[in-house]
């Protein structure tokens, strides 16, 4: 052994110590971290539901819960569905370009059928739930606000003030950016309507 | 041993505080943060809130452990565990109305205690560090409130949370799923709620202790300034005594003991006759349990997080996302740490700087309590205008820094540290 201090040997062994053990940190922080994602009882609790919206009148709105979220069912009238195409200069995202929403959800209705809405009652601003106001060319007082004479008839966000029609879109001007969100879901018969899948399931459930 | 003859006191003195000196440097401790910290002579009104803000700290930690003995905290018995601690538990509504106005009072005293520091130049070198771990304390001192807020699950708690959670949303890429890791859910549920409660209770409240402490060394070492802003120890007298700079104890522990019970008397008024301070405390939606199904008509923070509320609102979504407001957020914090370096003045203290950075710290004041109200009001009326407004002037105060503060005129800073004694 000699009485010379060799710095480089040394300064490289401690790199690799400090290196080794912060890989090592890193591992063990995996289990931690990843015991903040949904468990598997919350991913069980996230599975598809099934409405039946048969009983639902013509201007009616139902709330369900999916996944803890409000979803909403609307059941629109012809009249209603038959003018959604009239004010789409007045939307921010009127072919829902930039909105969330299933490939089979197109056009002014947003709908699998036309007479039923189904969409997230979620506002895309900051996730409050918006009030349903469908009467239109009403001056609607809705939570304090006038929505106007010229309202077609929608959803009303009570937080921060933003204004959809009847298909979930969200007008010019608005805090919240984009449409309301659809869901996947699915006609099975009917007005069966199941929430959170593509394709009705086969046999329907008890 | 070569230490004994060095620190004379300690190991000499007898009894057992002379037994414990010669374990654990008790007697060390004190005289240098306590019986031989030098304060500048000259402290006046504002210097009262940085020992409140000790007080609330300890307030909150005291009663908060308390609480937790009878709170549950599950989506299930939240709410009546509160309900429970307010009628059933003896004293139970002392010490939930304790925890709950002293949240509160921890953002009055903070922020008078911040403004004391713009008012005195108290950021300046060499106190860069300690203002940047007062900046620290107050992030932490926010989530702190945020996760407590949610913690008795009534429905501004659950709505406050999925709003503020949702925030995370707009960033882009990760956005989605980290809302979804911060929540453990697929929204604001159980598993949101316990994990609030542990940081709440165990992490955050260690993180805040610690950097108090660090707080308080690093003031400690480069020593309190004044409202002269200028250097208190440079004058000693024949004998060495500082001319300017009295000890902490007895001065200012006496001092700061009028201050305390200032302080306490409007304090326990607010606990004992408006607890919920006319919904500004504790809002009143909180009195209803969580209901995921039904949002409040209208959702405010609380008081204290209202400016940057008021600021997120203003910036409207651009290019389909909502982004900017969060980041604007964001920034009205971050800003705060480099305020040290953004002031360029030749002098500390208002009191020697001329009248730019006096009108700015004014306009500045008056749009973050505008803010404050903008942040309450529902987003109608003359609100939006007047948050962008405010927005607007809140960052010029800051951005513009280098320059006002240097073009300002200033005056002679003096010699020795006035005073009226």
């Amino acid at each position: 052994m000699s009485d010379q201090v060799d710095y480089s040997r040394r300064r490289l062994l401690t790199a690799a110590t400090v290196g080794t053990g912060a890989i090592g940190v890193a591992f063990v922080a995996v289990p931690f971290l990843a015991s903040w994602e949904p468990s598997a009882r919350a991913k069980a609790l996230g599975a598809p539901v099934e409405v039946d919206a048969s009983k639902l009148e013509v201007g009616q709105m139902l709330k369900v819960v999916w996944r803890g979220q409000p979803v909403f069912i609307v059941r629109r009238s012809k009249a209603v569905i038959d003018q959604l195409g009239g004010h789409d200069d007045e939307l921010a995202d009127p072919k829902s370009l930039d909105s969330l929403q299933p490939d089979y959800i197109k056009g002014a209705s947003r709908a699998r059928n036309p007479e039923y809405w189904v969409g997230l009652a979620v506002c895309t601003h900051l996730g409050c739930s918006p009030l349903g106001a469908f009467e239109p060319n009403n001056a609607t007082q809705l939570a304090g606000t006038d929505l106007g004479q010229g309202w077609p008839g929608g959803f009303y966000c009570p937080c921060h003030g933003s204004k959809y029609d009847i298909s979930g879109r969200v007008f010019k001007g608005m805090p919240a950016p984009k449409n309301l969100t659809v869901p996947a879901y699915a006609f099975s018969g009917g007005a069966r309507i199941s929430i959170g899948v593509d394709e009705a399931p086969k046999t329907a459930p008890i | 041993m070569a230490e004994a003859s060095e620190s004379a006191d300690p190991s000499k003195s007898g009894g057992l505080i002379g037994w414990i000196d010669q374990r654990f440097p008790l007697t060390k401790l004190w005289k240098e943060h306590v019986a031989e910290y030098y304060a500048p002579k000259n402290f006046n009104f504002w210097y009262y809130f940085g020992s409140l803000a000790l007080f609330v700290l300890v307030n909150q930690l005291i009663t908060g452990i308390f609480l937790t003995m009878n709170y549950k905290p599950s989506s299930a018995e939240a709410f009546s565990s509160v309900e429970y601690i307010m009628r059933d538990v003896d004293w139970g509504w002392l010490i939930r109305y304790l925890h709950s106005t002293g949240a509160s009072a921890f953002f009055i005293v903070v922020y008078l205690h911040m403004f004391r520091a713009l008012l005195y130049g108290s950021h300046r070198k060499p106190r860069e560090l300690l203002w940047i771990f007062g900046c620290l304390i107050f992030l932490l001192l926010m989530a702190e409130a945020f996760m407590g807020y949610v913690l008795p699950w009534g429905n501004m708690s659950f709505w406050g949370a999925q709003v503020i959670v949702s925030l995370f949303g707009s960033l882009p890429v990760i956005g989605g799923g980290l809302v979804e890791w911060i929540r453990g859910d697929y929204v604001i549920a159980d598993a949101t709620l316990n994990r609030f409660f542990a940081l709440h209770v165990a992490a955050l409240p260690l993180a805040l202790v610690f950097l108090v402490i660090a707080h308080v060394m690093a003031l400690h070492q480069v020593g309190s300034n004044n409202p002269d802003g200028i250097d208190a120890k440079k004058h000693k007298d024949a004998q060495g005594h500082y001319l300017d700079a009295i000890p902490f104890h007895p001065y200012y522990t006496v001092k700061d003991l009028v201050g305390l019970t200032g302080f306490l008397l409007i304090f326990c008024a607010v606990i004992f006759f408006a607890p919920t301070f006319g919904g500004l405390f504790l809002e009143a939606p909180n009195f209803e349990p969580a209901n995921p199904l039904q949002t409040p008509p209208h959702i405010a923070p609380v008081w204290y997080f209202t400016p940057f509320y008021a600021m997120l609102r203003a910036v409207p979504s651009f290019a389909g996302t909502q982004v900017w407001g969060v980041l604007v957020m964001g920034a009205a914090i971050v800003v705060l740490f480099f305020v040290p370096w953004l002031d360029r003045s030749p002098v500390l203290s208002i009191r020697y700087r001329g009248p730019l950075y006096k009108i700015a710290l004014a306009i500045f004041s008056v749009s973050f309590i505008v803010l404050g109200v903008c942040g309450l009001k529902p987003p109608a009326g003359i609100y939006p205008t007047l948050a962008k407004i405010c927005t607007g002037l809140y960052f010029a105060f800051f951005l513009l820094m280098p320059w006002y503060t240097k073009l300002d005129s200033v005056k002679p800073v003096p010699e020795r540290v006035t005073g009226h004694a």
